[in-house]
């Protein structure tokens, strides 16, 4: 087990920089995972750390070492892949001892581990299989075997649950968490879903276009996201953000003043107003609203208004309150104490005064 | 249901007018000859040319079959295939092996290494023949200097004749080998890597199990490829030499029957083997290629 850290990490193809100037420090025994939408820059981080692709600039250490030139097979890390990159024309059992048989370990020591892996995983029945007959789960748990059966200082886990439908993904993610935790193996795991990232992560790395945008718990990064993409990426629907202005002790949203109790803006003026769906609901009196859409998902139900500027807000409701017509004119009332202020020209985060 | 019905007739119809073109050359060209082949194997050619053929039966395609020059042709054909196949496949995936990498310049290699597949026959016959000259060819000036010459030496002839169809079929098998290199996936590659394989067991036991399915598409191609070699030996060799046969793989004496010894009988019966043994060639690829399609996706 070890931590990795990124030291200034930056990696350009073609002089388009996919990471760009990456400070993370990954804690020994921790799960990390690397959130961001498609092109973000985390699988080339991830990448890095396997050594398969080398940083244009910066280290990158594993434990105490500098990796940047040290060889993939030499760096004792094992990756996991979206694809599960089994070899096709093995048994499992020669597929999860194959990294073992690289390392030149004896035979019987190699099958007890085999073994032990292959238990871990479920996959004791099927060890006289090739991949080919064997289903997504499956193959699934067959790379992460011969992932664990190496016992490496890290594991790497590039979106592994992709490939599986709903229902498994779920309960995969589950088996790897709880695998986690036992091993305590440094694990950093990239994915796009950021309910995957919510529930696997002991901390979260939210990156956009090569950037680091926050690292932080994942109720942490839920609860005071760093920027309006934070903000919006977090969360399913994502948060509200909607332009007000900002005055002393209250903002003000399309004519209605929200008086702030615990704290007054540091700022005057245009602000970016962030509110979650949770956080706001229909109410007699509040912000004028039209209804555009109501999605019902049986346990709750959102209603899409739009504001007279143009602005969606999202309202979670229980599936019993009363759900508005299409159309219809609404008032949405937004509790002041879970009101989040971003910069309007950068998005950055604005902290309430006294 | 009647206008649906003469709407499908009006469709059927044009398929086959657009058709038409190809089956009629395949016709003329293909079909027509193929059978006739079949034809002229029953019937025996007179001694003097001239005189009609007469009907033998399976006569002819005993007595030829039981020939000593068959044997030998059969002999010279296999060991010329077990010449050119195995080199030509090894040497096309190595030059792939190494082009497949992303280098400055590769670009070029690689068209390179693919060129000896759009070169003429005749001018590589001619080319390697001048290499092989035994005056002012490259073997002496190297200080070799074979007696009799190369190219009309017993031992040494189908060897030298097998080594232009090794180069010539290096540019397509590197071009089978670079497309099946190019289709294993990357992500098993890596993680062949990540898991500690070094070069040589990455390539034994991940590289080569995975690019099989091609290996054995290079082989039946390369196999059918030299099983029809004609062209170096006709220039090399046949004309000025035509009592000389070592050199007489099976479509060469074909050739040699029909248009040297003006016997279309014997020709065609030799034709038939040489059609039969390439039929038992692609039928195999065939039925081992099914058994490997699990291979492809995953």
């Amino acid at each position: 087990m070890a931590r990795v850290n990124f030291e200034g990490v930056s990696k350009a193809f073609d002089g388009v920089l996919a990471v760009d100037d990456l400070h993370l420090d990954v804690h020994d025994g921790e799960l990390l995972v690397l959130l961001g939408p498609s092109g973000c820059g985390k699988t080339t981080a991830l990448r890095m750390v396997a050594g398969l692709e080398d940083p244009t600039a910066g280290t990158v250490s594993i434990g105490d070492v500098v990796v940047n030139d040290v060889e993939p097979k030499d760096r004792d890390v094992a990756m996991v892949f979206q694809s599960y990159a089994l070899y096709p024309h093995m048994t499992l059992r020669r597929n999860i001892e194959f990294p073992l048989r690289q390392q030149r370990v004896p035979a019987p020591e190699r099958a007890r581990r085999v073994e032990e892996a292959a238990g871990t995983l479920g996959l004791l029945d099927l060890l006289d299989r090739k991949p080919g007959q064997l289903s997504g789960g499956q193959r699934q748990r067959v790379a992460l075997a011969r992932a664990i059966v190496r016992d490496p200082q890290v594991f790497l886990m590039d979106e592994p649950l992709s490939n599986l439908d709903a229902t498994l993904r779920i309960q995969t993610r589950a088996d790897i968490v709880s695998l986690q935790r036992r091993l305590g193996t440094t694990t950093i795991y990239v994915t796009h879903d950021q309910v995957e990232a919510m529930t696997m992560g002991h901390r979260i790395a939210v990156m956009r276009d090569g950037r680091l945008q926050q690292v932080a718990a994942p109720q942490d990064l839920y609860e005071r996201p760093a920027n309006t993409f934070v903000a919006s990426f977090l969360g399913s629907p994502g948060m509200n953000l909607v332009p007000a202005s900002a005055e002393h002790g209250a903002i003000i949203i399309e004519g209605t003043r929200i008086g702030l109790p615990d704290g007054t803006p540091t700022v005057a003026g245009p602000v970016t107003v962030g509110v979650r769906p949770e956080a706001a609901t229909l109410a007699p009196e509040g912000i004028p609203a039209s209804v555009l859409l109501v999605e019902q998902l049986g346990a709750e139900t959102h209603v899409i208004c739009a504001l007279a500027d143009g602005s969606r807000v999202v309202v979670r409701q229980e599936h019993r309150a009363v759900r508005p017509d299409l159309g219809e004119s609404v008032a949405i009332r937004v509790d002041p104490l879970q009101l989040h202020l971003f910069d309007t020209d950068t998005g950055a985060r604005l902290e309430l005064g006294r | 249901m009647s206008a649906l019905r003469s709407r499908r007739h009006r469709e059927w119809g044009l398929a086959y007018l657009l058709l038409a073109p190809a089956l009629l050359i395949f016709a003329v060209f293909t079909f027509y000859p193929f059978l006739r082949n079949f034809k002229l194997a029953l019937y025996q050619n007179p001694p003097y040319p001239g005189l009609p053929s007469h009907y033998v039966g399976l006569h002819q395609v005993g007595s030829v079959l039981a020939s000593t020059s068959f044997h030998q042709s059969l002999v010279s054909t296999l060991l010329y295939v077990v010449m050119v196949v195995p080199v030509g496949l090894i040497g096309g995936l190595l030059l792939a092996v190494a082009a497949h990498k992303a280098i400055r310049g590769m670009a070029w290699f690689r068209l390179v290494f693919s060129s000896t597949v759009v070169t003429s026959v005749a001018v590589a016959a001619v080319v390697f023949g001048t290499l092989m000259d035994p005056v002012v060819g490259l073997l002496p000036w190297l200080g070799v200097n074979p007696h009799p010459a190369i190219l009309e030496n017993p031992t040494w002839a189908l060897p030298a004749v097998s080594l232009i169809a090794v180069w010539q079929f290096l540019g397509l098998s590197f071009v089978i080998m670079t497309a099946g290199l190019q289709s294993l996936p990357d992500e098993v590659l890596e993680a062949a890597r990540l898991d500690g394989a070094g070069g040589w067991t990455m390539f034994w036991r991940v590289t080569v199990p995975l690019l099989s399915p091609t290996l054995f598409f290079g082989l039946v191609v390369g196999t059918i490829y030299a099983f029809q070699s004609f062209g170096q030996i006709d220039i090399l060799i046949g004309p000025q030499n035509s009592q000389f046969t070592h050199t007489d793989v099976l479509l060469y004496s074909v050739y040699q029957a029909l248009s040297i010894q003006d016997n279309p009988g014997v020709a065609a019966v030799l034709s038939i083997v040489l059609f039969a043994i390439l039929l038992v060639f692609t039928l195999a690829q065939l039925r081992f290629l099914e058994r490997r399609v699990t291979y492809a996706g995953d």
